[in-house]
């Protein structure tokens, strides 16, 4: 099989899926439905991982394009739909085929009380359709129809149980926060047409040297040129991967299937902006401003997200605000230069993330679509094989490994790259510098709420089984509801724990495997030496930029730190929550300042509620009822018509409320007009 | 193929006949003629809709200037001229695709005055389609001005409960802007000596006759697309319309005013345009951010429709305004594209007002219970409505964001939060509509669409994506026409 046609059946196979299940699902049945859609991912999964192999291999070609229809043509806004494959795409596809295809399996035995089993697949399928697209766009037009593709998926499977008010509101919110990003996106897009007349990266990427002086005029200001397009174009990113300001809608997207939030809200939607920004690099590299911008959100949201992510009670927030939290540490390696290892980071997030998502779906469907942790506790032994893989992924998104060996997990890797980038690239800048200690405190808060979370599902007592709401401080907790399905469930709350089924498991094992060795497997191609021949150019990063040859450089206090700080996370979590139990949820109920600030998300979404929500509504009712109604209505037709109808009353029979005579007159009217018109031609 | 225009023209005229003819022989058998005129009236306006699909198909594009013209003195030094270029083509066809599906939407849902209102509906569309192809001033003014009465007595006869308020205010408005064009018109003629639309598109009015003459037709113009603050007709007049009105109005009727901008003020009043496009882009993101809050805060389906009408034209009037090829073609795009998506939304509002005779958002919820196809066809003009990529609704909002970008930035930014805006307004009300459980017992036997209302969407959805993914098909018509447009400008006003 030609490459062209491999890759146009990986591409078209997940949105032939979705169109069969999306279309006909109440005709086939729910299994048909399912069958087709998680077969056809199965075999784009195997698609991708062959055009992985080959184009990193040197079967293929190392970069190629196919096309496959002229999009949008208006004069030099010129884009194409085609299918963009080169290394840095084929990563993407492997990613998302993979974790895409096992969590149709997983969704197998997650979704199987659930009605609209046909509609749910239909939505991954789709969704993997769009981000296929966006990862092998060859023009900015295909990037941004990907791009709120995945974001119209998104939205329909936050809101998959449309019965619940909360889902729908998440809903929404998350396709709005996203359309703020999108909009600092599409005026990039423009910023580039209009400099470089192209909207396709190949005829604009080599423009970037010869514009590195250019001043551009934007919103009566002056700018660098590539700084301020790479400025704009990254608020997309920032809106897409939830990066500080515009992360508000992440954690509420939570209000999806678990499935939902494995698949798009950790290992791949989410991941876009970071794709984006490394796509971007021949783009970035010359845009020193704007990387430290990307730089400086990436850390702090890192900062930030593990900060909130130790107060949570609902077991998906924690693990989402992990998400939120490892993708600033991506920005941040990008920010520094080190494209790479932002790539290699987010290829072993995809794994270790996925899997304690799929991990917490797994615990949640145990206890009966519980999702307060402080109502778990001692699910180990009942749950074992969900406790292992937890601890597995766990163990990798802390980063656990042995510098002096090089040994460890994916994490391990992945993270240990970006650290010691930032600390690299922090001997000459201060933006650096400042990055490399947040990322090192980040390190540490990761480890001790990650850990956390393990504590208090698996380990101490169990309190699951009765009903002790009373035991456990419900009063304050405004999000911990359940996962739960539309329908009456078939067995009762009461029941005892019960290990997920196999089409479950089968994904979490191979997810653990994943999680253990990904990291390990991949490091010498995706950072170490053998990166050049890896990366084919895909990626690009200036003569100068030496960072990921330097590692060597790094003194040992720096590569050990990482080590340190995760220990000291995992020691204080076990201190507050296994060998003094009960003391997390004691700093909790004392409602200490510093904790409240944290529990509330420091106030965000008060924040946004109370500026933009019900700032757009007053200004709503403000225009309407004011400005429409008593100004424009007022002063214009209603006024005239006050006066005519008083001249109506005057004048008597004319007023008759009949509309053919108005019509009539109306007639009258355009006839005298025209009457005059004709006399004064013939004159 | 001289004449088609005419025969295009004036083939619903034979449907009236037709329709009349039957009304005579019907006699006192009322459901009969009733039935009898709906047929006639769908035949007429298919074979419409032929004709105008032959017109496209054989329609030169690499042409830049008129096609298939029509010239004939009348009387008095006037010319009953006649042609369509690349433009008003594009028009001609959106007016014959609309027109069955009115037909047959109103199908049911007209049941008093059946064999006027299919009158009115045929002899609209002979006017619209006139208003298109029309090459005199005179001519077209006949039109433009005459197809205000069908739609006055469609809203006035066969409206809601506050039908004449509505009705009037429609006509007040546009009375205004008319009769300042009409004075502009006949200042025209007697400047130019000519009443030729081709003539005088290459006649150069001194600069400040251009402001005076600009100014008359912006009156008009202004008030059709509507803008920003002459837009208050516009939700009384789709609230009280019945629902096929609403789709003729969102459709076609307001695109005149961006084709009358393009037609006239771009090509006869240059540096005047030039010189009021700030004027126009402050009014437009005015437009786009003012009625996008607006619609957020309405409680009937259709005026929150109809406000989001207001807030799309904006994008329109900041295309045309902005003078490059991206601008045109999106404006163009976004005109089409509007009057294929808002039409839906408003059949949408039909649907369940046929079923249920409110628009209120708060009386409905949870519709995708019981009407899955609905919820999904509701939902794909929503994400039209909103832009998504894919739809038609992108390709037109994300080029005339484009042009305006190339003419000034600040308008840009401010119309790129409409992208926003429009997703806030759009998706709420889809929530409150369709999702959430469903509260209101009235509700619990309303029945999903059947096979004449899927029928009815099914041309639209097609649309919809296929314009959505390949929206070639359009740009292809229009390119060398548009082209010809901005180059014309560019070269009077030396940008």
């Amino acid at each position: 099989m030609s490459p062209q046609l491999l890759v146009s059946l990986l591409l078209f196979a997940p949105l032939l899926g979705a169109l069969i299940a999306g279309l006909f699902g109440r005709r086939i049945g729910d299994v048909a439905s399912m069958s087709v859609t998680t077969g056809l991912l199965f075999v784009a999964c195997a698609l991708g991982w062959t055009t992985f192999f080959q184009v990193v291999g040197g079967g293929w070609p190392p970069h190629f394009t196919v096309e496959i229809a002229p999009f949008i043509n208006v004069g030099t806004f010129h884009s194409d739909w085609s299918i963009r494959i080169d290394t840095l795409s084929a990563v993407m596809l492997v990613v998302v085929t993979t974790v895409s295809a096992l969590v149709h399996l997983y969704s197998w035995g997650y979704m199987a009380d659930d009605p609209a089993r046909p509609r749910f697949f239909a939505y991954l399928s789709l969704f993997t359709f769009a981000m296929l697209a966006l990862v092998t766009a060859s023009d900015f037009m295909q990037l941004f129809f990907g791009w709120e593709g995945v974001g119209l998926a998104s939205y329909l499977l936050i809101g998959f149980w449309h019965h619940k008010d909360t889902a729908n509101a998440a809903s929404i919110k998350a396709f709005v926060v996203n359309r703020v990003g999108d909009a600092g996106f599409a005026l990039g897009i423009m910023t580039v047409f209009w400099a470089f007349g192209s909207i396709r990266f190949a005829e604009i990427f080599p423009q970037m040297a010869s514009h590195v002086h250019v001043v551009w005029r934007f919103a009566g200001q002056d700018f660098r040129l590539i700084d301020l397009a790479c400025c704009l174009l990254f608020i997309g990113a920032m809106g897409k991967s939830a990066q500080f300001f515009l992360h508000t809608w992440l954690p509420d997207a939570m209000e999806g299937p678990t499935p939902v939030s494995a698949l798009i809200h950790a290992a791949t939607m989410v991941t876009a902006g970071v794709y984006m920004v490394c796509l971007l690099s021949p783009m970035f590299e010359y845009a020193p401003t704007a990387k430290e911008v990307v730089t400086i959100v990436g850390a702090v949201t890192s900062l930030f997200a593990a900060t909130v992510g130790l107060a949570q009670n609902d077991i998906k927030r924690v693990v989402a605000y992990s998400t939120c939290s490892q993708l600033g540490y991506m920005f941040l390696a990008a920010g520094v230069g080190a494209y790479p290892a932002a790539m290699f980071h987010l290829f072993t997030h995809a794994f270790f993330k996925a899997l304690l998502f799929l991990g917490a779906g797994a615990v949640i469907l145990a206890v009966h679509h519980e999702q307060d942790m402080r109502k778990m506790g001692g699910l180990w032994r009942v749950i074992p094989i969900t406790y292992a893989v937890m601890v597995l992924g766990t163990i990798s998104i802390t980063g656990v490994g042995l510098p002096g060996i090089d040994l460890g997990f994916s994490g391990f890797y992945s993270k240990d790259a970006i650290i010691n980038a930032a600390f690299l690239a922090g001997r000459t800048d201060g933006i650096s510098n400042f990055a490399f200690i947040i990322s090192l405190m980040a390190a540490g808060l990761t480890s001790f709420y990650s850990w956390r979370l393990i504590f208090m599902t698996f380990h101490g007592k169990a309190k699951w089984g009765h009903d002790s709401h009373a035991a456990n401080d419900h009063a304050q907790d405004d999000h911990a509801h359940g996962d739960d399905h539309g329908h009456g469930h078939g067995h009762g709350h009461g029941g005892a724990p019960h290990e997920a089924p196999w089409a479950m498991r089968g994904p979490l094992l191979l997810l653990a495997f994943g999680a253990i060795a990904a990291g390990g497997l991949f490091v010498e191609r995706f950072v170490g030496p053998e990166r050049a021949d890896f990366w084919r150019g895909s990626i690009f990063t200036l003569p100068a930029n030496h960072i990921l040859d330097s590692f060597a450089s790094v003194p040992p206090a720096v590569v050990w730190a990482p080590l340190v700080v995760t220990a000291l996370g995992f020691a204080g979590a076990w201190y507050a929550y296994v060998l003094k139990e009960g003391m997390g949820a004691r700093i909790a109920a004392r409602r200490g300042l510093l904790w409240s600030f944290l529990y509330n998300k420091w106030y965000f979404d008060e924040l946004y509620e109370l500026v933009f929500v019900r700032g757009a509504k007053a200004l709503g009712d403000l225009f309407w009822k004011g400005g429409d109604k008593a100004l424009i209505d007022g002063l214009g037709p209603d006024g005239v018509s006050h006066v005519s109808y008083a001249l109506g009353k005057a004048t008597g029979r004319l007023q008759t409320g009949y509309v053919y005579h108005y019509a009539f007159v109306m007639l009258l009217g355009i006839a005298g007009l025209l009457s005059y018109a004709l006399w004064w031609f013939s004159r | 193929m001289t004449g088609i225009l005419s025969l295009t023209t004036y083939l619903p005229l034979v449907g009236v006949a037709a329709i009349l003819a039957l009304r005579l022989l019907a006699g006192q058998d009322e459901a009969r003629a009733n039935a009898g005129a709906r047929w006639i009236a769908l035949a007429t306006t298919l074979a419409t809709l032929a004709l105008s699909v032959l017109l496209v198909a054989s329609f030169d594009r690499s042409q830049t200037g008129f096609q298939f013209t029509e010239d004939a003195a009348w009387f008095s030094g006037l010319h009953y001229h006649m042609g369509v270029d690349g433009i008003s083509v594009l028009f001609v066809l959106l007016t014959a695709f609309l027109m069955p599906i009115c037909v047959l939407a109103s199908w049911r849902s007209i049941n008093k005055r059946v064999i006027e209102y299919m009158i009115a509906f045929l002899v609209l569309e002979s006017l619209v389609i006139g208003v298109f192809c029309a090459l005199d001033l005179l001519v077209f003014y006949l039109f433009f001005e005459g197809q205000l009465i069908p739609m006055f007595l469609i809203i006035g006869v066969w409206g809601g409960k506050n039908r004449v308020y509505a009705a009037f205010k429609f006509f007040l408005y546009t009375l205004l802007g008319s009769v300042l064009m009409l004075a502009a018109i006949l200042a025209m003629i007697s400047i130019a000596h000519t009443s030729s639309i081709p003539e005088l598109m290459t006649y150069h009015f001194a600069t400040g006759t251009q402001t005076w003459l600009w100014l008359a037709f912006f009156a008009s113009f202004a008030v059709k697309m509507p803008m920003w603050p002459v837009h208050t007709w516009l939700p009384d007049a789709h609230v009280e319309a019945p629902t096929a009105g609403s789709v003729i109005l969102a459709g076609i009727l307001l695109k005149m005013g961006g084709y009358g901008f393009m037609r006239f003020s771009l090509p006869m009043f240059p540096s005047a345009s030039l010189e009021f496009t700030p004027l126009i882009f402050a009014l437009s993101v005015i437009a786009i951010v003012y009625t996008s809050l607006v619609a957020f805060r309405q409680t009937d389906m259709k005026k929150l429709i109809a406000y989001s009408s207001v807030a799309h034209m904006g994008f329109v009037t900041l295309g045309i305004f902005s003078g490059n090829l991206q601008g045109e073609q999106g404006a163009l795009f976004q005109m089409l594209s509007h009057g294929v998506i808002s039409g839906a939304l408003f059949l949408c509002v039909g649907i369940v007002y046929d079923r249920m005779h409110t628009r209120e958002i708060a009386f409905y919820g949870g519709l995708v219970n019981r009407m899955p196809w609905y919820a999904a066809v509701f939902m794909l003009f929503t994400m039209g409505n909103v832009g998504l990529p894919g739809t038609s609704g992108f390709v037109g909002e994300i080029l005339t964001l484009t042009g305006t970008y190339g003419a000034a930035t600040w308008p840009a930014i401010i119309a790129s939060s409409g992208v926003i805006l429009s997703a806030v307004y759009a998706l709420s009300l889809y929530r409150r509509v369709v999702f959430g459980q469903m509260t209101n017992p009235a509700l619990a036997t309303i029945g999903d669409m059947d096979s004449r209302e899927i029928l009815i969407f099914a041309p639209l959805i097609i649309a919809t994506l296929v314009l959505g993914f390949q929206p070639g098909l359009v740009f292809n018509l229009t390119n060398a026409s548009t082209i010809h447009l901005v180059d014309a400008f560019r070269a009077a006003t030396g940008r």
